[in-house]
């Protein structure tokens, strides 16, 4: 039984890098609606400059959580955010690689994070016997509902690690799930590619209860227009 | 698109130039075109590397926050990671001291176009109260000039840059040559409700992106709204693309030197400039170069420092400083932040894209009648908010909202799903940013005790806020709460920000408008340089960058810049022509 779930957390694992080499190997938006933008995008800079880069390497050659740890990560950032269709979940989202990486990129979250997991797996051994990721889903829940609410009133670095651990763990969850492919497509953001902005949709202002004032719109620019090179009167009438 | 054939790398020249500029940012780079234009022979000196925002190698614009990593994060950019400018609060290599008890925060950029790779692209004229700060309300000095002498230059830029906005026919927000604005966003649109109640005024953005085509170089706004990331089709205001380069397209005589890190003005016995020295970051060792004209334009305080480390036998105290004033009255705006939590903006519409430019759509001049309020001078807001690209840092205390309606903050499970999605896109800020007084009492010098590693003595800062710009800060808490309640919010980042932390008042140098270290004058022992931005004490040396501000306004500084570069540049080719320099 123990064996099989571990299996399955392996598989997850493994399934997570399958898929993120899919979406790498995959880059089929079309982003070219407007015919001056230049799509000379190269997907293997992200705008890094050498000694950018260099540090991204040295940091990726370093390991921050073990195995274990990394198996942890994997089946507690799944109980705080439930995969869903069609959309996934923290594996889809390659939230265990982004949590080892800015573990390594913001060294102060570490002891926080490798004291929590520790904790977790601490909790979990006295209470259940078993270790926080062999630990049944009712199981880990109740460990989680135990630290996942604090009272706002009081500074997070004045709660108990175990409650400073659970609200970062979800911080970078979250994050992280919402800053990949298909956290963008749960989120619904439609966004980061060429369009012409023309104003918020009919409907939209209606649903939230606001107009646009016509003497403002008149004044806005007429995006039919947009190609057509900009002429004054000597006042700063536009002409053209 | 690409520039790197035009892009040179001299080690050492025999060459004398017409005219050395020191800096490639909004200052330089305009000098640098007019300069060209004119036939001039040009060396530009940059202390950063090349860049074109239109090298894949080097744009994030268009990058997703899966592209990285770390999402985004600023680990190594402050202001995030697909922030298009190489430096910082703090630069390897490359420290700044403090005067015990004073605070001074000084973000450099090191590259082709310094910071206006990065900068918000508000784009304000000063208007005609600006140059007259004492004749207006007895603090500061007045301008040796006024709006009429920088008017046709504003003109000109407008023209020349591109900036949208409107002829609104307000006195200190002066009309000029607009590009049509774009239309206001969901929460701009709540924006102005609420500030139509407290009877505060919001007219469209005035900002350096083209809506609309200025000429055939260069593209027209996509509307990703990430113009801090340098565009790649030059849509928005960057010197290296709207200015250096086009300079050099245009045929002009214009040398690059990247990696050149200014340590001197040298002269000779007279006290004449005869060029710069520079230290190549490549191979360490300096080198002189040689020209007829030295324009200074390495920004206000970078600019003082190197006047102040031209110590010669004919400038003992440094170049241009026998008003010992050069460093002095050093003011960056005044800034102080909110926002808000709209109950109004919940629950939002995703399916359309409202990433717009990127900045405001619409802002609130300065409209305060300060004859009832308890300080001089005034802001303006800058109004933030909307469906933006998630990066790090999304979704952080996921349901901290739920407080707002009597609801657990925290959990987990399916409900933080629909968490981020009730609350994406419900929050708007607001940014004031006001004009912080010039003072001689507030000023850089040289830290003898400290070099940076290319052995040139750094910059020791000394500043203090006074009670007014506080007073004006409280007025901007004041007045942020009020338009929170107008539509119908709750305050978020803790509440309002009380007495104890100055009502939220940023620092001085965190707003990024420093000026005021060579200001300008008719007199040479009140003033650096004169009207045309010309040193008293040496006629070939000219400060083309902020520093020439004899006091702020309530607007930003870089459109007031690059006029008053453009008046110099001509009046250098004219001094040139009649063989006066």
């Amino acid at each position: 039984m123990a064996m099989d779930r571990r299996k399955s957390i392996q598989t997850m694992i493994l399934g997570a890098g399958a898929s993120a080499l899919a979406f790498h190997g995959c880059k089929t938006e079309d982003k070219t609606l407007n015919e001056e933008l230049i799509t000379a995008e190269d997907n293997n800079y992200f705008g890094r400059t050498p000694e950018e880069l260099e540090r991204i390497e040295k940091l990726n050659a370093e390991q921050l959580f073990n195995e274990h740890e990394m198996e942890t990560i994997a089946v507690l950032s799944t109980v705080i955010l439930p995969p869903k269709e069609p959309h996934g979940g923290p594996i889809e989202a390659d939230v265990p690689e982004f949590i080892e990486f800015i573990g390594k990129d913001m060294p102060d979250m570490q002891t926080t994070l490798l004291g929590g997991l520790m904790w977790m797996d601490h909790k979990s051994t006295t209470e259940f016997g078993a270790e926080f990721k062999l630990a049944t889903l009712e199981q880990q829940k109740q460990i989680c509902d135990q630290i996942c609410f604090h009272d706002p009133e009081t500074p997070l670095d004045k709660q108990p690690l175990e409650i400073q651990f659970f609200a970062l763990m979800r911080d970078l969850v979250v994050t992280g799930y919402y800053t990949s492919k298909v956290g963008i497509a749960d989120l619904g953001y439609v966004g980061n590619q060429a369009n012409v902005w023309d104003g918020v949709p009919q409907e939209v202002l209606d649903r939230h209860g606001v107009a646009y004032d016509p003497e403002w719109i008149a004044k806005c620019i007429d995006q039919s227009t947009r190609n057509t090179v900009a002429t004054w009167d000597e006042k700063g009438n536009l002409l053209t | 698109m690409s520039q790197k054939l035009l892009f040179m790398q001299i080690k050492e020249s025999s060459e004398v130039f017409d005219v050395i500029i020191v800096g490639s940012g909004a200052g330089g780079g305009m000098a640098t075109k007019q300069l060209a234009d004119a036939g001039l022979n040009v060396a530009v000196l940059e202390a950063g590397p090349f860049f074109d925002p239109a090298d894949p190698k080097t744009m994030t614009q268009m990058k997703q926050p899966y592209d990285s990593p770390r999402r985004g994060a600023g680990t190594d950019r402050v202001f995030g990671e697909w922030d298009m400018a190489y430096g910082g609060w703090e630069l390897e290599g490359e420290p700044y001291t403090q005067t015990e008890g004073t605070d001074f925060w000084w973000y450099r950029s090191r590259m082709l176009g310094g910071r206006t790779n990065h900068w918000g692209r508000i784009s304000l004229r000063f208007g005609p109260k600006d140059f007259k700060g004492k004749t207006r309300d007895g603090y500061g000095d007045d301008w040796p000039i006024g709006y009429d002498d920088v008017k046709p230059y504003y003109d000109k830029v407008d023209k020349l840059i591109g900036v949208f906005g409107t002829n609104e026919g307000l006195e200190d927000d002066p009309d000029g040559f607009f590009l049509p604005p774009p239309k206001p966003r969901l929460h701009e649109l709540f924006y102005i409700d609420g500030a139509k109640k407290s009877g505060i005024p919001v007219i469209p953005g005035r900002l350096s992106m083209l809506t609309k085509r200025i000429n055939n170089e260069r593209g027209v706004c996509f509307y990703c709204g990430q113009c801090a990331r340098s565009c790649q089709v030059y849509a928005d205001f960057s010197s290296g693309s709207c200015l250096i380069f086009p300079a050099q397209k245009n045929g002009g005589k214009v040398k690059l030197f990247v990696n050149a890190m200014v340590r001197e003005v040298t002269t000779d016995e007279n006290g004449k400039a005869t060029g710069v020295s520079y230290i190549n970051k490549e191979d360490r060792k300096e080198y002189k170069l040689k020209g007829k004209v030295v324009v200074l334009a390495a920004s206000a305080c970078s600019t003082a420092r190197i006047m102040l480390n031209s110590k010669s036998k004919s400038h003992p105290n440094g170049l241009g400083n026998s008003s010992d004033l050069v460093g002095k009255y050093l003011h960056d705006s005044t800034g102080a932040s909110a926002a808000g939590f709209i109950p109004g903006l919940m629950n939002r519409d995703t399916s359309y894209n409202e990433d717009g430019v990127g900045g405001m759509h619409v802002y609130s001049p300065w409209w305060g009648d300060n004859k009832n309020l308890d300080f001089p001078r005034g802001y303006h807001i800058e109004v933030w908010g909307g469906l933006g690209q998630p990066n790090y840092g999304f979704g952080f205390n996921t349901n901290a909202f739920n407080e707002f309606f009597g609801l657990s903050v925290g959990g987990y499970g399916d409900s933080l799903r629909d968490d981020v999605k009730k609350y994406y896109g419900a929050t708007i800020g607001f940014g004031g940013r006001g004009e912080g007084l010039a003072r001689k009492e507030n000023y850089c010098e040289i830290d003898p005790t400290k070099v940076d590693q290319f052995g040139i003595p750094v910059l020791k800062f000394n500043y203090r806020w006074s009670d007014l710009e506080v007073k004006q800060a409280k007025h901007m808490q004041d007045t942020f709460e009020e338009l929170i309640h107008n539509m119908g919010g709750h305050q978020i980042w803790g509440g309002k920000p009380g007495k104890d932390s100055n009502y939220g008042l940023e620092a001085p140098g965190k707003i990024i408008h420093e000026v005021g270290t060579t200001r300008m004058g008719d007199d040479p022992k009140t003033s650096v340089t004169n009207k045309f931005n010309q040193l008293h004490d040496v006629d070939n040396v000219f400060v083309v960058d902020a520093g020439v501000f004899v006091s702020q306004a309530d607007k930003n500084c870089t459109w007031t810049i690059m006029a008053l570069a453009w008046r110099a540049s001509d009046y250098i080719i004219e001094q040139l022509k009649q063989q006066n320099i």
